[in-house]
């Protein structure tokens, strides 16, 4: 029954992504900004390699905008339209609605990220990249997204106005990345000590992140997602909770 | 089934709900009756584990709605206010995830998505999309959303809101029916609809149950309840009235209208379970002074009158004429 419910919200929310046009709308615009990006801003062609480095640096950049779009109705909906209260009167503890909810989208945006193997194909056949290298940059890029996702859910729980969850949630997210920036971090290097930049930095997906484009799986990244996910869910809970008491 | 126990809720400084206790069998349909405001949603909320009371005990089908919150929401099928339901969905969609959220599997679910469809009748929309329907069938899809369990107990905010007169008269006759072997609670601001299904009322106001008893009951409350009215013609309404003031069973004569050919006045008995007594009374003396009768009304009393005189602040009571 447990996990009949976690699965039940989840082929509800994602079917319900693929009755709107919005979810295919998104599916193209994101595929033409990787796409973009890789190619146009990433000088794919021009860097001579045998790598899918152009596609996975600028990831961190564009989910900053894209996994918002997708979570920030994750909650909010729910509230304004009153389903909240159908869905957590129904037989299943909040965190498998929170769980289901939040996994549904993450598979959404996996489905999105796969239909980028067209440039893998591309580079395979332009030259002899490291494919462990590449498979890593997805195992990282899905993660990321993830924990990106997981913060939108928690924001989109603070609100009823999907507007004002998608920028509460830029800004944390903006945050996350800053905090592990090089050009953020070189100025706080001025006048902290290299510890704190550590700490800092630590922080930041984008540490986590660069080790996955090396083509390096250290448990420690994997780690460190899993618990900005485990955190903003957990939180996503203690707000809905606050909600519910009153 | 329910068990309701000095349950408190409080939002910020405000009393939501203030110690409200209630029980509701099987078999029973207890109407929730009370202003805007009164705090009747807020106790639906908490029975149906939607919001935690700040204090007091909720027990469903014997299972403590804190404590074992699964099982005792697994009986209960509920409809919310405003009857939200997921817009993207089919209602044959929609009722479906309800079903399986349930745990209705297979050829029983199939089953269960039909029975609730035929009663509250979706034929028509079964696969169109709930933001393509009018607000009476959204409101009916919701409806069948909660019955699709065939739940031992059913709550219902305001289940008539904003249906035609004929679906209203539908939806009542589908509590009425159901209440024979569910405990059902609904709540409503339509007095009638009290008495069209339910067993037992409870008038909640500000946050507070200030009647708890059968539609009857409530009823003779009235002030009217009891009275008689008769229209006799060739007789003054003076003449009429002091006829009446005569009669031993009698507490207060009033004369509703006169014209030359005919009055029209009430009498009040002591209590309005002398009315038969009262009517017979009345017949007698009309046929003892042999004035010609033209019509005679009984009244059962009001329940808007009942429900006005409990609910009102003090300050608008005396402000009433």
């Amino acid at each position: 029954m447990s996990r009949g419910g976690v699965m039940t919200i989840v082929k509800r929310e994602l079917a319900g992504y693929f009755v709107s046009p919005v979810a295919y709308v998104f599916l193209v615009i994101f595929l033409l900004l990787t796409g973009f990006f890789t190619f146009t801003v990433g000088n794919f062609f021009e860097r001579g390699e045998a790598s899918l480095v152009s596609f996975f640096t600028w990831h961190p950049w564009l989910y900053l905008f894209l996994v918002p779009a997708v979570g920030m109705r994750l909650w909010s909906e729910e509230r304004r339209l009153g389903t909240m209260e159908l869905l957590l009167t129904l037989p299943i503890a909040t965190w498998q609605a929170i769980l289901g909810k939040f996994l549904a989208s993450w598979i959404f945006l996996a489905i999105a990220l796969a239909l980028t193997f067209p440039v893998i194909i591309t580079v395979n056949w332009l030259g002899d990249p490291d494919n462990g290298v590449i498979a890593s940059g997805y195992v990282g890029s899905v993660l990321l997204a993830g924990s990106y996702l997981a913060v939108s859910c928690m924001t989109s729980a603070m609100t009823r106005n999907q507007v004002i969850s998608f920028i509460l949630s830029v800004l944390i997210l903006l945050f996350l990345i800053l905090c592990g920036y090089n050009p953020v971090t070189d100025l706080l290097s001025r006048w902290a000590s290299p510890q704190v930049v550590q700490i800092v930095a630590a922080f930041s997906v984008m540490t986590h992140f660069e080790a996955f484009q090396r083509g390096i799986l250290d448990s420690r990244d994997v780690v460190f997602f899993a618990s900005v996910i485990g955190f903003a869910l957990f939180t996503t809970g203690v707000i809905i909770r606050g909600l519910r008491a009153g | 089934m329910i068990k309701v126990e000095n349950l408190v809720k409080n939002f910020g400084p405000k009393i939501a709900v203030n110690d409200v206790s209630f029980n509701v069998e099987r078999g029973e349909v207890l109407g929730f009756l009370g202003p805007n405001g009164a705090g009747k949603s807020t106790t639906m909320r908490m029975v149906t584990g939607f919001i935690p009371p700040t204090a007091g005990r909720i027990s469903v089908g014997g299972y403590d709605m804190l404590a074992n919150p699964i099982p005792a929401k697994r009986l209960i099928g509920y409809l919310p206010e405003n009857a939200p339901s997921y817009a993207d969905m089919t209602v044959h969609g929609f009722l479906n995830f309800a079903a399986e959220m349930r745990a209705i599997d297979g050829d029983a679910r199939k089953r269960a998505v039909n029975r609730a469809v035929e009663m509250c009748m979706l034929e028509n929309v079964l696969y169109q999309t709930i933001d393509t329907l009018s607000k009476g069938y959204r409101h009916r899809t919701c409806l069948a959303q909660s019955i699709i369990h065939d739940p031992d107990i059913l709550v219902m905010d305001e289940p008539t809101d904003g249906l035609d007169p004929n679906q209203k008269h539908e939806v009542r006759n589908l509590i009425k029916r159901m209440g024979a072997n569910k405990a059902i609670i609904f709540s409503t601001h339509i007095l009638e609809e009290v008495d069209a299904a339910c067993s037992r009322v409870i008038i909640i106001d500000r946050g507070k149950i200030v009647a708890n008893g059968t539609p009857d009951e409530l009823r003779r409350r009235s002030h009217r309840a009891g009275a008689v009215a008769v229209v006799v013609s060739g007789v003054s309404a003076a003449q009429l009235s002091e006829a009446l003031a005569a009669i031993d069973l009698v507490a207060k004569v009033e004369t509703l209208s006169e014209t030359p050919a005919q009055a029209i006045v009430r009498a009040h008995p002591q209590t309005p379970e002398q009315k038969p007594a009262l009517v017979r009374a009345v017949l007698d003396l009309i046929a003892q002074q042999q004035w010609r009768i033209e019509d005679l009304r009984t009244e059962e009393g009001h329940f808007d009158e009942v429900f006005r005189s409990i609910t009102l602040p003090d300050t608008m009571k005396e402000a009433r004429p």
